[in-house]
């Protein structure tokens, strides 16, 4: 599945024009208007933006959750823009890892139970099933909480479960909502520790927030506004342009 | 190959894991899961407590009939529908001793024959031994053989004799229970009772008989007399009794010959005359046709159980759909999880569609669990042995999960499409 991401020259994601439009009564919202992105393998990047800036649904529109009104979407080479809903349900399921803000772990289930679902809507991840999610688990340091059900487990540790479901299908990109939004400080340093660390094996991750101490552990920054893309750099680079124009960009643009 | 393979894999892959989220779910929902079904445990339980007493019965019913009357024939006079004949009154078609003599000698599938004139309006009741009287005695006049007929072999004495019902003497059968009424000794043979001012011997005692044999051949219980047929005419001076006939074939198999040849016999003999194309001032009945009679009623009841258990599974139906709402609603989130994590339309809709299957599987059990307790109870509380053979037949078991699944699917096909419908990030913002 790697391999067939790299194929363009180790580009995964490519979206040129993206637009996505929602009817409201006869109002149109234009959520995304004109987004041109290009992420590479093992790429850490970070989507930063206020509510209503269209990050969210630039998430779904990369998490294949969501099509694209205008514009090209394509996939290690493949266009999503085209596909059948079970083709993007295979795409979710088999490249694109998710992480959600407030966890989504079944309740009734284990842990690993937990970071099992995905292997079961996989083509080739039924069998054996019950290794790789330990083997997931024990990526993400909780090989002894398997058998613990969500409600025993801390923020931190569901989140931690949360990541080892998406890793569970060694998805070529992570894509992370918020992944600290309920979480406090303390814990929140230790997911990000665990962002880096995936980062360093190589996993592509793409983090949405709108936490700048979250955006800080990415190489890469985009800020968006009303739609579009207003700051595409090198996470160097954003804190210098940012520094300069003050800790909140977005009310100095406006 | 392989992909030729994965076809039917994946499908049983999603029964599979269908199977076993729903088992989860179920599981984790008892109480709900179980109260949800209770149309469905009703509806089952009903029909299965309903076929296997009907079943105990039949199979009862069929022993007895070969045990104690799978060669009797009855002879009635009815008023035919259509026809000339169809206005008479029924008491003016009634049958003329004379019409069966000859009977024996011109329908050869027959082995016995007897004429009997029952109790009726003009028959003495009242029997009478020294200074004790005995009320509502059912004097029975018949022929010779009919107590092997009518299944009460004589216990003790002898039976009729040729010439007692020739000459029409005055002799008797009693049975044990009007020998115990009237005092007499458990040998009573030659002690002489009044009937109707009469003075009669008693020549022989026969039994009383078990309830099943009575189904088939009637009376029997107790308080029976029985005179000879002439001695019966001779009692109550009239020359044209109420009365019946009662035949027995060789055998089970010539049964429906016989009946062909008495009928063959009567509409020569009835009077008024039978012209040939009218139709039959008589009917002629083999013990089959009272089996094939009973099956029909059985069949009748199982169709009402049958419309009821049809009701409850319907409302069963509609509870499984709306708790299987209920479910799909509390379980957005989830549901949206599971889409973002490459759960395919018809993944989710299976999941949920096996999900109302099961609990209606699980209704249709214990619903049947129930259906057996029932008959079981019924079995024992009754005290009847009839009830005590019901069984639950395999095909009533086959056929009410049968049903079951017919009812999962239909009611659970709207609520399955509602969550195969639900937009992954809708349902993921879902509250």
């Amino acid at each position: 599945m790697k391999q067939r991401a790299s194929d363009n020259n180790g580009v995964i994601i490519q979206l040129r024009g993206v637009k996505r439009v929602y009817e409201v009564g006869v109002d149109e919202i234009h959520a995304l208007d004109g987004v041109d992105i290009e992420i590479r393998e093992n790429e850490y990047l970070a989507v930063m933006g206020h509510s209503g800036s269209g990050k969210s649904t630039l998430m779904n529109v990369l998490g294949c959750l969501d099509r694209p009104t205008e514009g090209s979407y394509e996939y290690g080479g493949e266009d999503v823009t085209e596909m059948e809903d079970a083709e993007l349900a295979r795409i979710r399921n088999e490249r694109i890892g998710f992480v959600f803000q407030s966890f989504e772990l079944l309740p009734q289930m284990s842990a690993i139970k937990n970071v099992e679902i995905p292997l079961l809507y996989s083509r080739f991840g039924w069998l054996g099933r019950g290794a790789k999610a330990k083997k997931s688990l024990q990526r993400v340091g909780l090989e002894g909480r398997m058998t613990h059900r969500p409600n025993q487990l801390s923020g931190g540790e569901k989140q931690r479960v949360a990541i080892a479901r998406a890793l569970v299908c060694e998805p070529s990109v992570l894509l992370a909502d918020e992944p600290t939004g309920n979480l406090d400080s303390k814990t929140t340093k230790s997911i990000m520790e665990l962002f880096d660390q995936l980062h360093q094996q190589g996993q592509t991750i793409i983090i949405v927030t709108h936490e700048g101490d979250v955006a800080g552990h990415a190489k890469r920054i985009i800020r968006m506004k009303d739609g579009k893309i207003y700051s595409d750099m090198p996470a160097e680079r954003d804190k210098a342009a940012n520094a300069s124009s003050g800790a909140v960009p977005e009310e100095v643009q406006a | 190959m392989k992909r030729l393979l994965n076809a039917p894999l994946l499908f049983l892959r999603l029964l599979y894991q269908s199977t076993y989220l729903a088992i989860g779910q179920i599981w984790a929902k008892k109480t709900r899961s179980i109260l949800t079904t209770t149309g469905i445990v009703i509806g089952v339980a009903s029909i299965t407590t309903v076929i296997a007493l009907l079943t105990g019965l039949k199979k009862q019913t069929l022993a007895d009939f070969e045990k104690w009357g799978a060669r009797t024939i009855w002879i009635r006079h009815t008023v035919p529908r259509t026809g000339p004949k169809r206005k008479i009154d029924w008491w003016n078609l009634r049958f003329w001793p004379e019409e069966f003599e000859g009977i024996m000698e011109r329908c050869k599938s027959l082995v016995r024959f007897s004429r009997i004139a029952p109790r009726d309006f003009y028959t003495p009741y009242v029997v009478r031994y020294g200074n004790k009287a005995v009320d509502g005695v059912n004097v029975t006049g018949v022929d010779l053989g009919a107590e092997q007929i009518v299944n009460r072999p004589v216990i003790l004495g002898r039976p009729f004799s040729k010439l007692d019902n020739s000459e029409g003497r005055y002799v008797c059968f009693v049975d044990v229970v009007l020998r115990d009424k009237l005092g007499l000794d458990k040998d009573c043979i030659g002690d002489v009772v009044l009937v109707g001012g009469k003075s009669f011997v008693i020549i022989g005692v026969v039994d009383i008989v078990p309830e099943q044999a009575a189904r088939w051949t009637g009376g029997g219980q107790g308080l029976e007399m029985f005179i000879p047929f002439r001695t019966y005419l001779k009692l109550t001076g009239d020359r044209r009794p109420q009365m019946y006939a009662m035949a027995e074939s060789v055998s089970t198999d010539l049964s429906e010959e016989a009946v062909s040849e008495i009928k063959f016999f009567m509409r020569s003999m009835r009077k008024p005359r039978l012209e040939p194309g009218e139709p039959d001032t008589f009917t002629v009945q083999s013990v089959q046709s009272r089996v094939e009679q009973f099956n029909r009623v059985s069949m009748m009841m199982t169709m009402v159980a049958g419309g009821i258990a049809g009701i409850s599974l319907l409302v069963g139906g509609i509870g499984i759909m709306n708790i299987m709402l209920v479910s799909v609603s509390e379980r957005t989130r989830e549901i949206g999880l599971r889409k973002a994590v490459g759960a395919e339309k018809k993944a989710i809709l299976t999941q949920f569609l096996v999900e109302s299957l099961i609990l209606c599987f699980f209704g249709g059990l214990i619903g049947l669990g129930l259906g057996k307790l029932l008959t079981m109870v019924i079995g024992k509380v009754s005290k009847s042995e009839v009830l005590a053979m019901a069984h639950i037949p395999l095909w009533t078991i086959m056929m009410a999960f049968g049903f079951c699944g017919i009812v999962g699917i239909v009611f659970g096909m709207i609520p399955a499409i509602k969550a195969m419908r639900l937009d992954p990030i809708e349902a993921l913002r879902h509250e």
